[in-house]
């Protein structure tokens, strides 16, 4: 790693660094009740405990799983849909309210009417997923497909080109950077969901976790399910933040 | 002479809440094989979407536009088109944008002279050193020449050009008139230019058509006297001053006119 790589990370862990010594002075200062917050130290400690005797592992593997199925499923659908309601006008009047509507409840308020239509295996978890990364992905791409240009289609008119080869050569390229964003948006709202989709009698899974850890008030294990929960998202966004730096490396604007 | 494109009684105009907005009016003249022509007037006049037709992308309400005899149905290789905003595919790089229209299915190379094609043209527009640039990367007269580059390199018998170097600061689009001119030269093309640039379109073209505010009709086609090749010296040549008072005038009495009717609706040209 270069001179400008390391102060970037330095600068990076400094709010890390912070965040770990106001907790630790929360804890300290006797305003609140020290059994009501573990500390930092005692939560790395669990942390360990789950990893190595609790299959930690695989808590995370099930999360992971569901929100990348879920966004992924998601995301296939919105892009041609999103991309449908963007290009063509119509459409988008004739679908846009509905979409507002189904995107304006909150996932968690469809847990019920999921669990009597899905019932409460793997299956019913990935609905809610969907439906989250879905709603949030559509929005994205037609707001950003609508805002295309028609200028490069022209120009790609005048050149000869057919409607396969506007299509293939002028208008996927421009709806990448929109895919990207969606994927984005997506994953984010989906971690966010996960413990909602979790609440329907998951054994496994960071949510299911965080849920059984607060019937028995096991508030270090539920520290460490929600630092968990924060990571895994913080890490896939960073990945996709570089995936999306190196597809669209000719916009002006820089991404990673 | 052969003709290349004709303005047969040419009229469009659009339904508007307001009423109907003609903005082309019975516009009739003829483009030879070889022609410069200048399409010149006031700004919102209508002179744009003349182009818009012969280029395919607007039809005339009445009237015809024909291209080497036939209507034109839309847009076409054929008729290269250099618009205002350049439009250089920004997720491409230099070669690349040069290269489309040679990849596609109506103008198809194969690699060695489609690479031969690009090298010419970078060579030309002097972008060689930026090949493999993204389009971010350049300036604004570059990403012109880029743009032209482009349209060049489908080998386009006729060459539309929208207010080609209205974005460019002056230095810049004196230097693009040159380099114009000199790929005029060796490369040979019909060119349709609209301007707003009394001077830009003596400098240019072998033919002014001078036409009036909003709905445009022709309200003077002048030859300019001047044979190719030239050089920037005619500007200093006595007819030069000339034709730019005539022109100017003309443009200015139809400013006036546009302002005297000005109207809160808008479009673009």
């Amino acid at each position: 790693m270069n001179g400008a790589g390391l102060r970037r990370l330095g600068l990076g862990l400094i709010p890390w660094i912070g965040a770990i010594l106001l907790w630790y002075a929360v804890r300290w200062s006797g305003f609140v009740n020290v059994s009501l917050i573990p500390a930092p130290h005692q939560v790395a400690a669990k942390f360990f405990e789950l990893l190595t005797k609790e299959g930690l592992l695989i808590d995370i593997f099930a999360s992971t799983r569901r929100v990348f199925l879920g966004v992924a499923l998601g995301i296939l659908v919105a892009v041609p849909v999103g991309f449908l309601l963007g290009w063509y006008r119509p459409a988008r009047t004739f679908a846009d309210p509905m979409i507002n509507f189904f995107r304006a409840l909150p996932p968690i308020a469809l847990i019920p009417l999921v669990i009597v239509y899905f019932g409460v295996d793997e299956l019913a978890k990935l609905v809610i997923l969907f439906y989250a990364s879905f709603f949030s992905g559509v929005i994205v791409m037609y707001e950003g497909v609508s805002q295309i240009t028609p200028l490069y289609i022209r120009v790609a008119q005048t050149l000869g080109a057919n409607q396969a080869e506007i299509f293939r050569k002028v208008i996927i390229p421009l709806t990448v950077p929109h895919i990207l964003t969606a994927l984005r948006v997506a994953l984010g709202v989906a971690w966010a969901t996960l413990v909602a989709s979790e609440l329907i009698a998951a054994q496994r899974g960071l949510g299911a976790m965080i849920q059984n850890a607060s019937t028995y008030f096991l508030l270090d294990v539920i520290y460490v399910g929600i630092i968990c929960i924060g990571l895994i998202a913080l890490i896939m966004d960073l990945i996709l933040r570089k995936i999306t730096a190196r597809l669209l490396i000719w916009q002006d604007r820089a991404i990673a | 002479m052969t003709k290349r494109a004709q303005f047969d009684k040419v009229s469009l105009s659009f339904e508007t809440p307001k009423g109907r907005l003609n903005v082309v009016e019975d516009v009739s003249y003829d483009i030879n094989d070889g022609d410069f022509i200048a399409v010149i007037g006031p700004s919102g006049c209508g002179k744009t979407t003349m182009m818009s037709m012969l280029a395919g992308f607007q039809k005339p309400t009445t009237g015809k536009v024909l291209f080497d005899g036939r209507p034109v149905a839309g847009p076409g290789p054929e008729r290269g088109v250099i618009f205002q905003e350049y439009g250089v595919f920004p997720w491409l790089t230099v070669k690349q944008n040069i290269a489309f229209g040679l990849t596609l299915k109506a103008n198809h190379a194969a690699t060695a002279e489609r690479d031969a094609i690009c090298d010419h043209y970078l060579d030309l527009m002097g972008l060689s050193d930026f090949a493999n640039s993204y389009p971010k990367h350049l300036s604004g007269g570059m990403r012109q020449r880029l743009a032209i580059a482009r349209a060049y390199a489908v080998k386009p018998q006729f060459l539309l050009m929208d207010e080609p170097f209205g974005a460019l600061d002056a230095q810049t689009r004196s230097n693009m008139q040159n380099l114009l001119l000199k790929v005029l030269e060796t490369e040979g093309k019909t060119v349709m230019l609209i301007t707003h640039s009394v001077e830009e379109a003596i400098y240019l073209a072998s033919r002014i058509v001078v036409v009036t505010a909003r709905p445009a009709r022709i309200k003077e086609i002048i030859d300019v006297p001047f044979t190719y090749p030239r050089d920037e010296s005619i500007q200093e040549r006595p007819e030069f001053a000339e034709l730019r008072s005539h022109i100017r005038q003309l443009v200015m009495d139809e400013y006036r006119a546009q302002q005297a009717q000005m109207r809160p609706v808008s479009f673009s040209e």
